[in-house]
């Protein structure tokens, strides 16, 4: 029925890489909430949406992309600390059913919220001028905007990866995953630690949200199925693995875009195929560890 | 029994015998139209746009009286783009609220299960989008109308336009889900019948909004023709996607519909030069009577002028209340036997008629296309209109193709 060229393949390929990224994004937040505080944090998908609505917002206020780009994600994190410090704080030490409850009811309010400040229509975002168009790769034509999203989480991994590594607080954060009842006998306040953890998750998922406004628009029902496949990314991953995270958001952006290329009908259905094959072989995904959630 | 309830009861009583309460209801309580329509999801846009069309049509009435000398009342209530809700708030509508009539559903799949709970508490029901299935067995009955366009009329007139004018090498992309599935079979065999070829179909998840592992494949095919089945929001999303990857220049775009509603929110430049069918465009108003009479009406009660899913409302309102002054009751069977009786009516774009072997409305249709920027007329003037293709039943499938005797 379609030639299987390379040129369009590569094409494929590329595709798969955006909305690998995306997946990225979304789950280093998710999974960096998970590993330090075994907080499943529901509400993801909403802050999503949250960081294209403001995004809108702010480019109006702005009338620049980059100071969007940039201050969406911090009004998203900033929101997330408020969220941490009132709402998830009160519950730490209860079942992780709690918090799991409290930011899913959290995310319904939010969509309802959105729907009362910005309507029940969506709202379309345009890129910036500069990143507008098409560049032609040799094999395929492809949007600029596009390529500009696959910088930005390579450039933000990379920043994170830095942070996580080469500072004293990223080495905290890393001890805090592992053990939080040794760091905090080595006198560190775990509390302040979660709360910083919980704005940087936040943080990724608004930059998820205006990274994606200009690709897909901004609706209140934007990060709906999106927190469903980014959860799938976490398990897949291994619950609480960054480099899981990582490489298994990029696994599923291939999985997608392949699929729709070879079988459009298989592709949201490849997705939870993918995760039950990975679950089987490695019960606790790629690169987690077991007993996490125990 | 004291001395004081029994003379509160006596004069209640008396009350009563003197105005008998069923006579009071009748001629006082409201007559009550249920309407389910997606109001949140990918439909929103073209939801606002019925619900007004549905808001003028009731104002129009109770304005002179309303139905049999009963006020009309409006209940709309938000299916969610989701068949068991869409069951669910029908359901509520009809038990709960006491809705004689069931007007709306803007989906496919979502007016089924509305047709469901209808057929099974005998309410009449005029579904106002489109869909193959409501006006043929095993899924239509007797008390079922279909106000809008169908994938058969739309696409057979679409694809054949298409196919003398813009190309004969297409690509269809499809949203999963009955609408689009029954526009691509349509599509698929109108492009044959003309020496056509489908390159490929591509069916999606409706609501999804993002398309671009869709493209690569479509730009290496080269079609002539990309013939986008993408309704509401997802329009506005797929066409930015495929303006995005550079492929506008090397393919034309054509659609079943166009939306004023999703066109307004993308743009004149996304739309430019794209065609499409629609059921009504406001500029018709430069020629049609009926239709300045309700473009008038529309724009001065909302402010905007009106769009084409709305008209369906506003008309399907109009013929429930036609009906029950026509049968002089509001019993479903009655009404229905009354519209078949005097199947000819005229709201707001000319003559539109019942077929009364199927309930099927049939009316005029035109071909349009984006305008682009520079040359829309005002903020709304977005599409031009490029040929009219009037009612005619052999745009149908026959009432024999449907299954009925």
């Amino acid at each position: 029925m379609f030639d299987i060229s390379l040129p369009a393949l590569a094409a494929q390929v590329f595709t798969g890489l955006v909305l690998g990224g995306i997946f990225v994004l979304l789950a280093i937040g998710l999974s960096l909430i998970f590993g330090l505080m075994t907080v499943v944090n529901f509400s993801h998908g909403a802050l999503y949406m949250l960081g294209a609505y403001l995004g809108f917002m702010l480019l109006g206020l702005t009338g620049s992309f980059w100071a969007a780009l940039v201050l969406a994600p911090l009004l998203v994190g900033a929101f997330g600390l408020v969220i941490e410090r009132f709402l998830i704080r009160p519950l730490y030490g209860r079942s992780p059913d709690d918090p799991l409850l409290l930011t899913f009811g959290l995310s319904l309010v939010l969509v309802e919220v959105a729907r009362l400040i910005w309507g029940k229509i969506g709202l379309t975002l345009d890129p910036p001028k500069a990143l507008d168009g098409a560049v032609n790769l040799g094999f395929t034509a492809f949007p600029l905007y596009r390529l500009f999203v696959i910088a930005v989480t390579i450039v933000v991994l990379i920043a994170l990866w830095l942070f996580l590594e080469k500072t004293n607080v990223g080495l905290i954060i890393r001890a805090g995953s592992r053990d939080p009842l040794m760091v905090r006998a080595l006198g560190f306040d775990v509390g302040r630690i979660w709360f910083l953890v919980f704005g940087i998750g936040t943080a990724l998922a608004g930059l998820a949200g205006i990274l994606a406004g200009p690709m897909r628009g901004a609706y209140a029902e934007m990060g709906v199925t999106i927190i469903i496949e980014s959860f799938v990314v976490v398990v897949v991953g291994g619950m609480g693995s960054l480099l899981g995270a990582i490489v298994s958001g990029l696994l599923i952006g291939q999985v997608v875009s392949l699929t729709t290329f070879f079988a459009p009908k298989l592709a949201e259905i490849m997705v939870f195929v993918t995760m039950a094959v990975v679950l089987l072989v490695r019960p606790s995904g790629l690169f987690g560890e077991a007993g996490l959630m125990e | 029994m004291d001395r004081r309830s029994f003379l509160t009861t006596g004069a209640a009583a008396t009350a009563t015998l003197a105005f008998p309460a069923v006579l009071r209801a009748q001629s006082k309580d409201p007559i009550r139209i249920g309407f389910p329509l997606p109001l949140t999801g990918p439909f929103a846009a073209i939801a606002s746009d019925m619900q007004q069309g549905a808001q003028l049509a009731v104002d129009e009435l109770n304005a002179k009286g309303g139905i049999l000398g009963r006020k009309v009342e409006l209940l709309v209530r938000d299916d969610q783009l989701k068949p068991q809700v869409g069951a669910q708030r029908t359901q509520e509508l009809i038990e709960k609220e006491k809705c004689q009539f069931i007007v709306g559903g803007l989906a496919a799949h979502v007016q089924m299960a509305i047709n469901e709970q209808t057929k099974k508490a005998k309410v009449l029901f005029i579904s106002t989008s489109q869909s193959d299935e409501i006006s043929a067995k095993p899924d239509t009955s007797p008390i079922t109308f279909h106000e809008a366009l169908n994938p058969t009329i739309t696409s057979r007139t679409v694809g054949s336009w298409v196919a003398k004018n813009l190309g004969k090498k297409w690509w269809i992309v499809y949203a999963d889900y009955a609408w689009g599935k029954q526009n691509n079979a349509v599509l698929q065999d109108t492009c044959k019948k003309h020496g056509g070829t489908v390159l490929g179909a591509t069916p999606y998840p409706l609501g999804s909004a993002e398309f671009s592992a869709h493209l690569p494949k479509i730009q290496a095919a080269k079609p002539d023709v990309l013939v986008s089945v993408t309704p509401g929001a997802d329009n506005v999303a797929f066409l930015k996607q495929v303006t995005s990857f550079g492929m506008r220049k090397d393919m034309k775009i054509a659609q079943p519909l166009h939306w004023l509603s999703q066109a307004k929110q993308g743009g004149s430049e996304l739309y430019q030069d794209i065609y499409a069918g629609i059921n009504f465009y406001w500029e018709l108003q430069d020629s049609i009577p009926e239709a300045k009479r309700y473009v008038e009406a529309f724009t001065k009660k909302f402010n905007i002028p009106p769009a084409d899913y709305g008209v369906y409302a506003y008309s399907a309102v109009l013929e429930v209340a036609r009906g029950s002054e026509l049968a002089k009751t509001t019993d479903a069977e009655k009404v229905a036997d009354a519209l078949r009786k005097n199947n000819v009516y005229n709201h707001f774009k000319g003559k539109q008629w019942w077929r009364t072997c199927d309930n099927k409305s049939f009316q005029d249709m035109w071909i349009v296309k984006g305008r682009g920027p520079g040359k829309t007329r005002g903020d709304w003037g977005l599409l031009e209109i490029v040929e009219k293709v009037p009612a005619n039943e052999e745009m149908d499938r026959t009432c024999k193709e449907k299954g009925h005797a």
